[in-house]
């Protein structure tokens, strides 16, 4: 174990990414032909089979939210690349667009003739411009050349806000208003833009759809872990000496990822605590390394798989420090929609300031406790919900280096 | 119908039904902040979170539609600890000012925290320190005490399409703000005072003018003269503990003597004298080829729409004043006369179901009489309040009649009130003016009720006359983008700001539901049909003024008094 096997990465350093003639020379828009000339229903039951499910963090069945999207009856449907990518940490998504933009293109394409949608959307992190120009690039050869047939994509900007990166923020922003998220129901696939069914997909579940369509469902059930199969991109950053990316099968552990692809940590040092998923996930303790990344196994130990983060810690770091650095993040970054998140946020932070200066309580620990807990199900979407998961896990984890910082 | 479980008990409740819907249904009360019941739905307080088998997140009742077998549990130890969290998050920002507060007893947020059994807040109280904003002379914003909830954005934008407030900012800084600019006067808001029923607390009110009131009526010098709009009765009653409508009119009149009114005179004697000079005007209008349609005046909020969205249109106003402006010029000039009274002494107040109305009297052109027209502008609910201050115990207190030469009003000044009342008042008697045949049926029920927009056709001896009525910006919005498209098959439009008409107007007692509204138009019409003269023009002191005063309608003393211009306020980036 521990091999790389790159799917959505297939085409990485092997094609210019700038010359669609490089990627239809690995085979690319085969895929998309072969859709075509598939019945929709039975490419949709194809793509379900395969249990491909989405990368962005949520980890629902791809086949199947198409297939709620192709069954809302519409005038016009929508094909939406969440691209935001906002995530510290995470640059899996700018790997994809930026070294092989037309297999996101021929993604999308399929989707959209899966759910009968002639019109997609790229909403691509502002942070990228670079990228933007890419994929503009990539979108205007593929055009040219006619493969996307009478599918249209347009890339639409972010502005640098966090919570674009959920997908009815992100509907929002396209739609020209702020980037806050809608509650749900109804979900995107039956009302998403502007009210019609669309589908959002992260860029990395879109690559990933042609090499399904190309070798198969059951090619692709047959890698990584059963229940979550596939590969997954992992970005490496912290205390790890190999600072990169792996594309690796999901049932490969953490401890692989950190010490057999990572190289372990750095110097004499010893390892302390990762952070997967971005900066709402959980930091997981030494005990957990043997965990699978697979989104089940994660969940079990209380974590996330997320967008593939990979933060590593050696024993030199102040843990509640870093966490209080986190909240910080997440009470700058919440939308101030709903109550729990916008207030939460912010007392949050102000609580792990109070601690991490020395002049915290055993009763702000426990208040930071009911106070998690509280905005992890009662906050509107995914961002103030998954915001206490650094806060709730360290304490659950890490309760010493807490009890060392109290007055 | 869809079978479900709520906390143990089997309901059927409709297909579509939301949680909050289907726990009203089985009597389960469910607190809520953001709900409004006759808004969008938000779901952005999460008050009402309740726990649905099955799901790891608690659901928003306001949000979450049932589904078939749905067992869902309103008051688990997790569902409460939730709710008073986020209750216990909201009131640590919020200025714990309760006694002093003008939604004192009166506040949503008030409410839950007693019912959430808040106590000792832990979380350390900060308040965002922002300065109220005082800008309009009709309602104020103190930001501070904003939850956030959205009701006032959705009130301005949704029904009103004024688009005045939004949202600024995000996290713990976003805040409702005017558009447009810093403060409420440099956005494009038309001071309807929506935003007041709309809020849930206490950061939109009106500006008081009851210290005014009191020092006047503390100056033995001062005399303090009251005027009453048609729509404050109805309403008056929800302020004392009455059911709507239930205050007779005369001991009405008495309270406000028990409160230091030194005459107590009536808005509806210029509403029917409005009748009159708008009546006549529209005629003259239709008959001379003037600018068609032509649009009521009454509406001070319609009228800063107007000035604001459709400047290009303003000829096809009226030229009438609003009655409280009539009531103004000639309070301190005709009537003064007529009771022998030094005008500079004397102190003119109305009593208004608008906020909007503040802003009128204060408008530079309303100085006609020589002095200020109109002094104060008091709503229904402070006068709700000084009635409270007095202790006036209205189910004991003697019947007193209005005063004279400006006390004397029809059932068609009375529904003024109710949208589709001017017009109806109008058609009462332009009828009788144009045909010279007594109107049998006076009541024209096709202006009446709730819709939106309401309209009619009128046979005058072969002159028919198409009318329109409308009620909310968001539908004087439609026959106005008609008008500006030369599309208008009108000859004649009233509008009112608010919805409902006067009855929903920003200064009644706070209503969050037009079902109250509509209440409130049927207490209009009872009393109509009860008045023994119903149309304008048989109203004896009009009848005088115009013999002794004014002499015809439309003549030299009306243009002097009566009548005014509004002006181009139309703001760039609108």
């Amino acid at each position: 174990m521990a091999e790389e096997l790159r799917i959505v990465l297939r085409n990485y350093g092997k094609i210019d990414p700038l010359n669609i003639d490089d990627y239809i020379a690995q085979g690319g828009y085969d895929a998309l032909g072969k859709a075509r000339g598939m019945d929709q229903k039975a490419l949709i039951e194809e793509v379900k089979k395969s249990g491909l499910r989405g990368r962005g963090g949520a980890g629902f069945n791809c086949g199947q939210k198409w297939q709620f999207a192709y069954m809302a009856p519409a005038d016009q449907k929508y094909v939406v690349c969440n691209a935001d990518e906002g995530e510290p940490g995470t640059y899996k998504d700018r790997l994809i667009m930026q070294n092989d933009p037309q297999s996101l293109l021929e993604g999308m394409a399929i989707c959209g003739y899966a759910i009968g949608s002639n019109k997609g959307y790229i909403y691509c992190r502002g942070e990228y411009p670079y990228v933007v120009d890419v994929l503009n690039q990539a979108i205007a050869q593929a055009k040219d050349k006619g493969v996307l047939g009478d599918f249209d994509i347009e890339v639409r900007m972010g502005a640098g806000a966090y919570v674009c990166g959920e997908e009815t923020a992100l509907i929002e922003s396209i739609e020209g208003s702020r980037g806050e998220p809608r509650f749900k129901p109804p979900f995107p696939p039956s009302q998403g833009l502007w009210q019609k069914p669309t589908i959002v997909n992260n860029v990395e579940t879109f690559a990933n759809i042609p090499v399904i369509v190309d070798k198969g469902a059951e090619w692709y059930a047959a890698i990584g872990a059963p229940a979550y199969p596939g590969t997954k991109v992992f970005t490496l950053t912290g205390d790890v000496n190999n600072k990169t990316f792996f594309e690796v099968p999901t049932n490969t552990t953490i401890r692989e990822i950190v010490y057999k692809l990572g190289g372990g940590i750095p110097g004499d040092r010893k390892f302390k605590a990762v952070q997967i998923g971005g900066t709402s996930g959980a930091f997981i303790p030494e005990a957990d390394l043997d965990t699978p990344v697979a989104f089940d196994a994660m969940a079990a130990i209380g974590a996330t798989l997320g967008s593939g983060a990979v933060f590593v810690l050696d024993d030199s770091r102040d843990i509640v420090d870093v966490v209080t650095r986190i909240a910080g993040f997440f009470e700058h970054e919440s939308c101030g929609k709903c109550a729990p998140c916008r207030e939460g946020t912010m007392r949050t932070a102000e609580l792990m300031e109070k601690i991490d200066a020395g002049e915290g309580s055993a009763d702000d620990i426990a208040l930071l406790e009911k106070l998690g807990r509280v905005m992890s199900y009662s906050c509107l979407c995914g961002l103030g919900q998954a915001a206490p998961s650094p806060v709730l896990s360290t304490i659950k984890n890490f309760k010493a280096d807490y009890d060392a910082k109290l007055m | 119908m869809v079978n479900i479980t709520i906390n143990g008990m089997k309901a059927s409740v409709p297909e579509g039904s939301t949680i909050l819907q289907a726990a009203q249904q089985v009597g389960i009360y469910i607190p809520t902040l953001c709900y409004h019941p006759d808004q969008s739905v938000k779901a952005n307080c999460r008050v009402c979170v309740c726990e649905v088998e099955g799901n790891r997140l608690l659901q928003a009742a306001c949000a979450a539609p049932v589904f078939e077998g749905m067992v869902i549990k309103t008051n688990t130890p997790k569902v409460l600890e939730a709710r008073k969290t986020i209750v216990e998050l909201i009131l640590a920002n919020h200025p714990q000012d309760c006694l002093n507060c003008i939604r004192n007893g009166a506040c949503e947020l008030q409410t839950l925290a007693e019912d959430l059994i808040i106590r000792d807040n832990p979380f350390e109280l900060m308040v965002r320190g922002f300065e109220k904003d005082l800008s309009t002379p009709s309602l104020f914003r103190d930001p501070d005490k904003c939850v956030l909830c959205r009701r006032c954005i959705e009130a301005c934008s949704v029904i009103q399409s004024v688009n005045a407030l939004g949202v600024e900012g995000r996290g713990s800084e976003a805040m409702v703000v005017p558009t447009l600019g810093k403060d409420l006067i440099d956005s494009p808001c038309v001071m309807c005072g929506q935003c007041i029923h709309a809020c849930p607390v206490g950061a939109i009110g009106e500006i008081e003018n009851i210290d005014q009131f009191l020092a006047a009526v503390a100056d033995p010098d001062t005399i303090v003269v009251t005027q009453i709009a048609p729509a404050v009765r109805v309403a008056i009653a929800e302020e004392i503990g009455m059911a709507t409508g239930e205050l007779p009119m005369e001991v009405f009149v008495n309270g406000l003597r028990q409160i230091g009114f030194d005459h107590v005179l009536h808005t509806n004697f210029t509403a029917d004298l409005t009748i009159l000079e708008e009546g006549n005007e529209l005629l003259k209008r239709v008959k001379e080829g003037g600018t068609l349609p032509m649009f009521t005046s009454c509406s001070p909020g319609w009228i800063n729409f107007c000035e604001t969205f459709y400047p290009d249109l303003l000829d096809n106003l009226s030229t009438c004043k609003s009655p409280q402006q009539m009531f103004g010029a000639l309070v301190k000039t005709y009537w003064a006369e007529k009771m022998n009274i030094d005008p500079s002494k004397i102190f003119s107040v109305s009593i208004m179901p608008c906020v909007a109305k503040k802003f009128e009297a204060d408008r530079p052109e309303m100085y006609d009489s020589g002095y200020k027209d109109v002094d104060i502008v008091l709503t229904t609910r402070e006068i709700g309040r000084l009635f409270r201050q007095s202790g006036i115990d209205f189910s004991k207190l003697p019947a007193s009649s209005f005063d004279s030469w400006m006390g004397a009003y029809t059932g068609a000044a009375v529904i003024f009130g109710a949208s589709g009342g001017v017009m109806e008042a109008a058609l009462r008697t332009v009828y009788e003016v144009v045909t010279g045949n007594t109107l049998e049926d006076v009541n024209f029920t096709g202006v009446r009720g709730f819709e939106g927009i309401k309209e009619a056709t009128v046979d005058l001896n072969g002159l028919e006359v198409k009318v329109a009525v409308a009620h909310s910006l968001s539908n004087a919005r439609k026959l106005m983008d008609q008008v500006r498209a030369g599309e208008s098959p009108y000859h004649f439009i009233e509008i009112m700001a608010c919805p409902g008409g006067c009855v929903g107007g920003g200064g009644q007692p706070i209503t969050k539901r037009n079902q109250k509204r509509i209440e409130r138009i049927d207490a209009i019409y009872l009393e109509d049909e009860a008045m023994p003269i119903r149309k304008s023009h048989e109203n004896p002191e009009v009848k005088t003024i115009y013999e002794e005063f004014l002499h015809e309608p439309l003549g030299h003393k009306s243009h002097e008094l009566l009548h005014t211009h509004y002006h181009d306020k139309h703001k760039k980036y609108l």
